[in-house]
């Protein structure tokens, strides 16, 4: 079959113009690298909706993030995914950070963005934890938390119910071009091709154009601590941004977590690998802002790769090759810009390639999911009434329940993997780290897939978790 | 509503001894909520010997010592729920929890053991250096798939931590044919029992790289290799030490964390064992809530875990006949060398005839005193050849020791 459309990459961008496409009659495939959609940048990040202040005037990254921050609260609605507007606080320690700050404001209103500039007695009012050291900051309202991971699958799981083929585990190494088809590993044929495929978009590209831009991947590490009862930071807190990036923050999540990073390190594009000097930097850069983290509330740590571009600014063009389409170098405010990068991309570069017609059926919500968790015990009572596995809590940290992962498996995006399952469900997010239930888990995803244990991979298809039976056939 | 004397939460070495021994002392309506499917709890997954000793004077494997305790069950009218959660408890002692059979329940008790148990530490909490990848597990999640499911996890296997988990792991997976190239511990000494070290490593020629700690894991899906490095007394790498070994599989024996999610969201004080504070008949801050086993502090034998629950099923009963009374408590004090006490206070009118005090010390001792004052008066002195983090102390003092005692503390004398 020739599609319309192949994308290539999976990530929270390759998720949103797969849905941005399904509304239309075109046939469009993803082909994505790995086991599960949004496995790389798109998981490992801030998690944060930037409120756009930042990104220097009349750059994409200035534009799509404040386009892209309208959207979000209109899309966490139809996708069912956690978003919160809690606002953000980027501290100034001196006089020529407070200085900065005024820069940022005037910046943010050439973007568009409604931002304040609050002295330290004003911060404390609404920020108690921050050090006394802080001289201003400045308040930017509309900043907010998404759970990256869910936004990614339900956008595909939503496209997916639209109309969208996902081919999982397709790593592309070769395209062709004939008689104006794309044919990419000898497989697929489509008329357009778009390349969203992150940290190796510049690979990509090179498979079919000339080198013109190279993407270089720079690791940040965070913590992750774990959810408790004690108060602690309700806005996302930053650092006054430098030519490294936006520096530290301490954030909030939308699961009650709180994350404390990023660094900034120039790395190859395949390590993810986390070490204890970078994150004893990166904690004590925190410790500028908020001097009493709980670190001992420490139940993971780990690394993401941004992409950032060599040319400094989103890459979001036909290139030099007609119909092949690159969205490139979609590092901070990737994220946060990637509906409104989505929306670009098709009407204004696909429109021009091909004619695009509304579907009539198009449903742009994906049926809600279940968070016993968060249900009052009526709720609860009544959701076993329809089927008994929501009794059975598997996750005991997290407290997710059997019926949520059969209901999970069951959907048009499932996990295959214990960490994509993690990712949709928080199974093994929690304190244990699936210490308690990652067998029981593994056993689920055996059961429905009707394959032995040792064939359901911790994430990609290399990744096993048991080597072999111990009695009986192998 | 059902109501219950006591609703002992989770069925494992803890629950199970507190259950029968509330029933033993008086009380009838009895509830064990468990989260498996049997019980016994992680004992069914200890299939190595060693359990009992002080308790039957034998040596039993996990899941004959836990039927022990089971079959004495059979003549009591104490009810069991199996594949059961408790997702809260109130401070009025309503616990809810759910399963497959009644779905979301509500219940009030007179009083609660909470038998938690408790949790491995996880390459997370230890900011493990190095790539996530599959093939690094805690150790009893790798003895779990490995007794239980009968699956290995791999064949070439190095193992951080000497925790007792551990070193038995070592053992096991080098009888089902596994290779494990060797143990680091970040410490100068060993944290586990001395009986594991020469039964588990030595008897195998498994090396223990003492003051060694994994400095870099390495892969690409999966394990490939793991580098290890030698450390200074302040834990710092000593740079240039660095081993690498060719390997498919890490195992962490880190440490154990007890497991006290509900009790924490119920406002319970909680202790630096990160289980609760608890008074001598094991009570937690909140009346009618008792706490015991390695959800209130890691033990090293299920034989103390026995016997500790034994004494919170003991007060839950009392607590419940109205019998505890409300004295002034006196606070144990950890001084120099030990780690924690439990119990963390006690009331000497609800003490019978003795009263058991358990702890760690801080790091190894030779040829020291155990010293136990009520401020200047030394109460007890007890000479100790050695001394190790790894194994629990337990000391008991009886009424006429504490006599009009006003303080308590424990510390060790050196020479």
């Amino acid at each position: 079959m020739t599609y319309d459309v192949a994308i290539i990459g999976a990530g929270i961008v390759g998720c949103f113009l797969a849905r941005e496409l399904s509304q239309y009659n075109l046939n469009v495939i993803v082909l994505e690298k790995d086991n599960d959609v949004g496995n790389e940048a798109s998981m490992a990040n801030s998690a944060i909706v930037h409120s756009g202040y930042d990104p220097i005037e009349n750059t994409l990254k200035a534009k799509l993030n404040v386009l892209g921050n309208a959207m979000f609260d209109k899309i966490c609605e139809e996708l069912d995914v956690k978003f919160s507007r809690i606002g953000s606080l980027t501290l100034a320690f001196n006089e020529k950070e407070v200085e900065t700050l005024k820069m940022l404001q005037q910046r943010a209103f050439n973007n568009g963005v409604d931002v304040e500039i609050l002295t330290y007695e004003q911060i404390k009012q609404i920020e108690p934890f921050v050090n006394e050291n802080v001289k201003a900051g400045l308040y930017a309202k509309t900043a907010g938390i998404v759970d990256p991971f869910n936004l990614c699958i339900h956008a595909m799981e939503n496209a997916i119910d639209n109309g969208v083929t996902l081919i999982l585990n397709e790593n592309i190494n070769k395209i062709i071009k004939e008689n104006d088809l794309f044919i990419l590993n000898n497989k697929y044929q489509s008329k357009v091709v778009i390349n969203c495929a992150g940290i190796n978009a510049d690979e990509i590209n090179n498979l079919v154009n000339k080198e013109t831009f190279k993407i270089i991947s720079r690791k940040g590490q965070y913590y992750v601590l774990n959810h408790f009862k004690d108060e602690f930071v309700k806005h996302t807190l930053f650092m006054v941004p430098s030519d490294k990036g936006k520096g530290v923050l301490i954030s909030p999540t939308t699961s009650g977590n709180y994350l404390i990073g990023p660094s900034a390190e120039e790395t190859n594009k395949f390590s993810k690998s986390t070490d204890l000097k970078t994150l004893d930097e990166v904690a004590k850069q925190a410790n500028l802002m908020v001097d009493k983290i709980p670190y001992y509330q420490t139940i993971r740590t780990f690394a993401g790769l941004r992409a950032t571009p060599s040319t400094h600014d989103f890459i979001i063009q036909e290139s030099d090759t007609k119909n092949f389409i690159n969205v490139a170098g979609i590092e901070s405010p990737g994220l946060t810009s990637s509906p409104a990068i989505a929306k670009m991309v098709v009407e204004e570069i696909i429109s021009k390639m091909l004619p695009l017609t509304k579907k009539e059926n198009y449903n742009p919500k994906i049926k809600k999911y279940i968070k016993i968790k968060e249900l009052t015990l009526d709720e609860k009572k009544k959701m076993f009434a329809i089927d008994k596995d929501y009794g059975t809590i598997i996750c005991k940290c997290e407290q997710v329940s059997l019926g949520e992962i059969k209901d999970c498996l069951s959907r048009s995006c499932p996990p295959h993997s214990i960490k994509a399952l993690k990712k949709r469900l928080r199974v093994g997010f929690g304190k244990c780290q699936g210490g308690m239930c990652q067998a029981e888990a593994l056993s689920v995803l055996a059961k429905f897939y009707k394959v032995d244990k040792k064939d359901i991979m911790y994430d990609n298809l290399n990744s096993y978790i048991l080597y072999s039976k111990t009695k009986g056939e192998n | 509503m059902q109501e219950y004397e006591v609703v002992v939460i989770g069925g494992g070495s803890a629950g199970l001894a507190a259950a029968l021994s509330a029933y033993e002392n008086g009380l009838n309506k009895i509830l064990i909520i468990e989260k498996n499917s049997s019980l016994g709890g992680i004992l069914n997954q200890c299939i190595h010997t060693g359990f009992g000793i002080h308790v039957f004077n034998e040596q039993l494997s996990g899941p004959e010592y836990a039927q022990r305790f089971i079959d004495k069950l059979d003549n009591t009218s104490i009810e069991i729920k199996l594949n059961s959660y408790v997702t809260k408890i109130d401070k009025d002692k309503t616990i809810y929890y759910s399963n497959d059979a009644e779905g979301f329940q509500v219940i009030k008790a007179k009083s609660i053991i909470m038998a938690t148990g408790c949790i491995e530490r996880t390459p997370g909490a230890i900011k493990l250096e190095g790539e996530r990848l599959s093939g690094i597990l805690t150790a009893g999640l790798a003895q779990r798939y490995l007794n239980i499911e009968g699956y290995l996890v791999g064949k070439k296997v190095f193992i951080l931590g000497s925790g007792d988990i551990g070193l038995i792991m070592a053992r096991r997976m080098t009888l089902e044919g596994a290779k494990v190239l060797g143990v680091a511990e970040i410490m100068p000494y060993s944290n586990g029992l001395r009986r594991n070290i020469a039964q588990c490593l030595e008897d195998f020629n498994i090396p223990l790289y003492l003051s060694h700690t994994v400095k870099e894991v390495k892969g690409k899906d999966h394990v490939e290799q793991v580098v290890i490095c030698q450390v200074d007394e302040n834990k710092n790498y000593i740079l240039g030490s660095e081993k690498t070994f060719d390997v498919d599989t890490l195992i962490l024996s880190v440490g154990l964390l007890p497991y006290n999610n509900v009790l924490e969201d119920l406002g319970v004080q909680m202790s630096s064992t990160k289980g609760a504070v608890v008074d001598e008949n094991y009570q937690t801050s909140i009346e009618g809530i008792f706490a015991c086993g390695n959800a209130l502090h890691v033990h090293d034998l299920v034989d103390y875990v026995t016997k500790e629950a034994m004494q919170a099923g003991l007060g839950a009963s009392r607590y419940v006949k109205g019998l505890l009374k409300h004295g002034k408590y006196i606070e144990t004090k950890n001084k120099n060398g030990i780690n924690y006490v439990v119990p963390q206070k006690f009331c000497l009118q609800n003490i019978d005839k003795e009263i058991m005090f358990k702890f760690r010390v801080t790091k190894p001792f030779q040829n020291v005193k155990i010293l136990i004052q009520d401020g200047d008066r030394t109460i007890k002195s007890i000479k100790k050849m050695f001394l190790l983090p790894s194994e629990m102390e337990n000391i008991s003092l009886n009424l006429s020791e504490l006599k009009d005692c006003k303080s308590l503390s424990i510390e060790i004398m050196e020479d």
